[in-house]
């Protein structure tokens, strides 16, 4: 499964790719990174065709994440992206937009990848 | 020949009657002259009109006294009016003394009470910046937190699988284990620095400029002041949404500033930037992006080399008869209750006296068909 991570913070990839070692040793899962919206867009693009699963944080400069994933859920139809957002902000009306515009989950940061991990395995 | 002689004698008794005034005995000479005289009519008449003479003159002498008195009463009283006037006027000069020296203290009283509030003010609004601050830094923190606590965790894992590749001997693979953990460490210093220097930024943002200048590096003060207004509004209104662009010569090194007023400094024009352009975006169509451009550059002044901070908004401009009372402190356009006033008043205060520099704007409203043209720009001038 591919699972395109989408964050401003260049450190996330590491921390991601640290984080999910094993399963990308295994070949469980590939990531991949964008750190912008503008970009993420770009890589759904030519990923087309390919199931993805999007972890999207929500602040970013430029596009947001919510305007993200407003895009994602109207544009890519076969097969719709699942999107999961991840953000600092954790509060009702981030969590209630991001709900109306379609997202199938949503984390706070800091993230504890031990659950993500879990909300991972089932949606592969 | 006798009459001759009887004049003589008549002229004589006047002398010898003046020259011997107030002698008795003399007179009573006088008298036995002319009494045996037989001239006596001649002589009654001469002493008759010499005493009318005699009169006359002590009626002109009084006269003439009387003159002086009354000359002399003129000018007593003339000079009496005089001192009175002056004393009057004296009396009314020191009441007004005495009365301005009350309002005086009055003036004293409130020009130390005005003193002392504008002093709160201008704490006030340091505070209200270093709130907007707040957000934007505690999400700033939340950052670097995160990376330390995840690479830590990350590290005691790799250290786990580490030992257990020496025990099986599997040294090679312990080897990369230990370089990942090494890089890892590497990344947690780093986000604890960053995390440190955002704390002390912040502290050095609420205190009282120390007045100290320092040479600073210009590019990561824009950059971190950015940043950190960037956030701060988001975190105030979730619906607040902008691009923010940034344009750094790198070429200008460090200047000699107080970094934590032209932080200020920054941080003003930058709130009131984005807030220009997220007025806009709720007027706009879906076309319109908010952008607000930060841009340096190296700049000659005249007193020699200067560097040059833009800050700029594609907003709907300053109208002009707003723009000559923009730096008025207490001048404001948000709405009550939302804007101190102060931001810019102080601004310019730090740029022209703290630093010596100057601060300028460049405005284009709104003209309804190029929206894209409208906009507002900062220049701050900085000598090095």
């Amino acid at each position: 499964m591919k699972i395109l991570v989408v964050d401003d913070e260049h450190d996330v990839k590491t921390l991601f790719e640290q984080r999910f070692r094993k399963e990308i040793k295994n070949a469980e899962m590939e990531f991949v990174f964008a750190f912008s919206g503008e970009e993420a867009l770009v890589y759904l693009n030519k990923l087309e065709h390919e199931a993805v699963l999007i972890l999207s944080d929500i602040n970013m400069p430029g596009m947001s994440g919510l305007e993200l994933l407003e895009h994602i859920k109207n544009k890519f139809h076969k097969p719709p992206p699942v999107v999961m957002m991840i953000t600092a902000y954790g509060d009702e009306e981030n969590f209630t937009t991001a709900k109306k515009l379609g997202a199938d989950d949503f984390l706070t940061k800091p993230v504890d990848f031990a659950l993500l991990k879990e909300k991972l395995k089932i949606k592969s | 020949m006798k009459r001759k002689l009887n004049i003589l004698l008549l002229l004589l008794i006047p002398v010898i009657a003046f020259s011997q005034k107030g002698n008795p005995d003399s007179l009573k000479g006088l008298a036995l002259i002319t009494n045996d005289s037989p001239y006596q009519a001649d002589i009654k008449n001469l002493s008759e009109f010499q005493k009318l003479s005699f009169n006359e003159q002590q009626r002109l002498q009084e006269l003439e006294q009387e003159k002086i008195l009354s000359k002399n009463k003129i000018r007593n009283y003339m000079m009496l009016g005089a001192l009175s006037i002056f004393l009057l006027v004296g009396l009314i000069l020191y009441r007004n003394n005495f009365q301005k020296l009350k309002a005086n203290k009055v003036l004293e009283l409130t020009l130390s009470n005005l003193k002392s509030t504008q002093t709160q003010l201008i704490q006030s609004e340091k505070m209200a910046s270093l709130g907007e601050l707040t957000a934007g830094i505690a999400h700033e923190i939340q950052n670097p937190l995160n990376f330390v606590n995840n690479f830590s965790e990350i590290n005691s894992e790799l250290i786990a699988e580490m030992k257990e590749a020496l025990s099986k001997g599997n040294v090679d693979e312990a080897i990369t284990l230990a370089t990942d953990i090494n890089d890892n460490e590497k990344k947690i210093i780093f986000h604890g620095k960053r995390a440190d220097s955002i704390v002390k930024g912040m502290l050095q943002h609420s205190r009282s400029s120390s007045g100290v200048k320092e040479l600073t590096d210009i590019n990561a003060l824009c950059d971190e002041y950015l940043r950190l207004s960037y956030h701060g509004l988001r975190a105030k209104d979730k619906s607040f949404n902008a691009t923010f662009k940034t344009d750094f010569d790198n070429s200008i090194g460090k200047i000699n500033i107080i970094p934590q007023d032209i932080g200020r400094v920054i941080l003003n024009l930058l709130t009131n930037a984005f807030y220009a352009v997220d007025e806009k975006k709720k007027q706009s169509g879906d076309n319109y992006e908010p952008t607000v451009t930060v841009k340096t550059s190296m700049t000659h002044l005249s007193q020699g080399r200067g560097a040059l901070i833009s800050v700029s908004d594609n907003g709907n401009g300053i109208p002009q008869n707003v723009l000559d009372k923009i730096f008025q402190p207490f001048f404001t356009t948000k709405p009550t209750g939302k804007g101190t006033g102060l931001g810019l008043s102080m601004s310019y205060d730090i740029i022209t006296k703290g630093h010596g520099g100057e601060i300028k704007v460049r405005t284009k409203e709104n003209e309804g068909l190029n929206e894209d043209e409208a906009g507002t720009e900062f220049i701050i001038m900085l000598p090095a």
